[in-house]
């Protein structure tokens, strides 16, 4: 019963990976207050590649606290390559699906990780395949959404 | 662990006085009041008792009363009924930005079918300007409606001063009172107006009846046509016990105003005080002055209403907000848009109504677990005081 499942529940209400890293590798900040959703995503990624640590704050509903919590629980551990390869589709699949008004939740998550990774790349003169075409100032809107 | 209900203004418990008055007709006094044998007789007699106890809520003639399904198929009665039967004389209809949806997208409806509709502004305190009014009249204005109550703020109307101008000019007025029937005084004789929609639910009474006070003398075509319940004028055979709950309601109501604006309105400021002397970053939306007595309408900065509303929940206590998230539509309250809230803070308000079975110690409770829920979503807002936001 309830708009949400209890994935989306217990990644509401119990978020992982809240807060801020110091001396980021990249941070990525995506939305806005003025359309009622916006994440900011800090990742810590080493000489492999690989993200080690990720935190997010979000400003949103549960659906977009339950995204980003679910979404930094998805790329720790993977490479650059790897997480940028995750899409909208895959935070909703992991939480168990989201109301159909709410997927655009999903998308914002999948724009600040893509957004963080972004500033990593370009602090670090690195070019990304997974990056190609991507802009980090594009407006919030559901292209690229799953239904 | 105790819950706390504060959205009165979505609803309302049906008090155990009305359900008692209204159980004898589900299964024992159960006839068709247009029977005419003795069980329809006395579910007739029931439903004639009930109109004058609604009646006797806003100064009208029982006569004048004509009971529908809901507030919402009052409003739409008018609006349909008035557009209809005096399309000869015009096609401009008067409301103001801030109605209930039930006028607005009626009136949307309208304007797509060959009427015109002026939207009056409102300010930053919730007010209208009647010279704006004044100024929206023309010779082919043939309906002004504002609501008595607005619903997400609680700004009271002068509808006694707008039905002045209206009548001046010669058109009819119409006020939805849903949400000031029991709150705020009404004397429909004193305000001159001709039409006024009402609501059982937000009154203590049951869901699925409401009513529309149309002034003697005025004809309109039927929304619901065919058997000849309610005068002629409302179709479909009569919700008997339902209508029973609202007259009863409507009795409570008038017997009980004073108490129950006391009441609701010492619990609203306390909990307002609360708020605003433990909770940083707050802002209170509309003013406290001519006020319905029981609506709080706050803003929390930095963080947004429907995960307010759903870490609220898990303490058991309901509230609503005027995010967008929360609606089905994902559109921001338009009310508040219309108050010139911006976007921001809007999604960041939270609508709070007390109201006869509000105790202090609620208040303190609710108080309490905000603080935990508003530090709770602060914690992990990217946003703050000195984090580009106004």
């Amino acid at each position: 019963m309830g708009l949400y499942n209890d994935t989306v529940m217990e990644n509401f209400l119990n978020p992982k990976n809240v807060g801020e890293i110091e001396n980021p590798s990249g941070v990525g900040v995506y939305g806005s207050p003025v359309c009622g959703d916006m994440m900011q995503m800090h990742i810590k990624v080493d000489e492999n590649d690989v993200i080690t640590d990720c935190k997010f704050k979000t400003f949103g509903c549960g659906s977009a606290i339950a995204s980003s919590s679910m979404a930094t629980q998805m790329i720790i551990g993977k490479t650059v390559e790897e997480a940028l390869a995750i899409t909208n589709k895959d935070v909703v699949k992991e939480l168990g699906g989201l109301p159909a008004v709410k997927i655009h939740c999903s998308v914002l998550a999948d724009h600040a990780i893509k957004s963080a990774i972004y500033d990593y790349a370009q602090k670090n003169g690195k070019t990304y395949k997974g990056l190609e075409g991507f802009d980090p100032n594009a407006d919030d809107d559901d292209e690229g959404a799953a239904e | 662990m105790r819950e706390v209900y504060l959205d009165y203004s979505a609803t309302t418990p049906v008090k155990q006085e009305v359900l008692q008055e209204m159980l004898p007709y589900f299964c024992e006094k159960f006839g068709n009041a247009s029977s005419l044998y003795t069980p329809g007789l006395e579910a007739k007699s029931a439903l004639d008792h009930a109109r004058e106890q609604v009646a006797e809520l806003i100064n009208a003639k029982p006569t004048e009363i004509y009971f529908t399904g809901c507030g919402s198929e009052a409003d739409n009665w008018v609006l349909y009924g008035v557009a209809d039967a005096y399309k000869e004389k015009g096609n401009h209809i008067i409301t103001t930005v801030e109605e209930h949806h039930a006028m607005l997208h009626t009136c949307e409806y309208l304007a797509k079918h060959g009427y015109e509709i002026t939207y009056l502004p409102i300010d930053a305190e919730g007010r209208l300007n009647l010279q704006d009014l004044e100024n929206a009249i023309t010779d082919r204005t043939i309906l002004i409606s504002c609501m008595l109550v607005n619903n997400e703020i609680g700004t009271i109307h002068p509808i006694k001063d707008i039905a002045a101008i209206a009548k001046k000019h010669g058109i009819l007025v119409h006020t939805d009172a849903v949400q000031g029937l029991g709150n705020v005084p009404i004397d429909v004789k004193d305000m001159g107006i001709d039409f006024l929609s009402m609501s059982a639910h937000k009154i203590y009474g049951p869901k699925g009846v409401g009513a529309l006070y149309m002034r003697k003398g005025i004809r309109i075509p039927n929304l619901i046509h065919g058997g000849a319940q309610e005068m002629g004028k409302r179709a479909g055979t009569e919700n008997v016990p339902g209508i029973v709950g609202f007259g009863k309601a409507a009795e409570l109501a008038r017997l009980n105003f004073a108490q129950h604006v006391e009441h609701a309105s010492r619990l609203r400021n306390l909990l307002a005080e609360k708020i605003v002397a433990e909770i940083p970053d707050v802002m209170i939306n509309g003013e406290m002055e001519e006020r319905h007595p029981g609506n709080l309408n706050v803003t929390f900065k930095y963080i947004e209403g429907e995960s307010i509303l759903l870490l609220l929940d898990q303490y058991h206590i309901c509230v609503s907000t005027g995010s967008a998230c929360s609606s089905k539509s994902l559109k921001p309250s338009h009310v508040l848009a219309a108050l010139g809230v911006s976007d921001e803070l809007i999604h960041g308000t939270v609508r709070f109504t007390t109201g006869d079975f509000t105790t202090e110690e609620d208040i303190d409770y609710v108080v309490e677990c905000l603080k935990k829920v508003v530090k709770t979503l602060r914690d992990l807002s990217p946003l703050g005081p000195d984090k580009g936001w106004k």
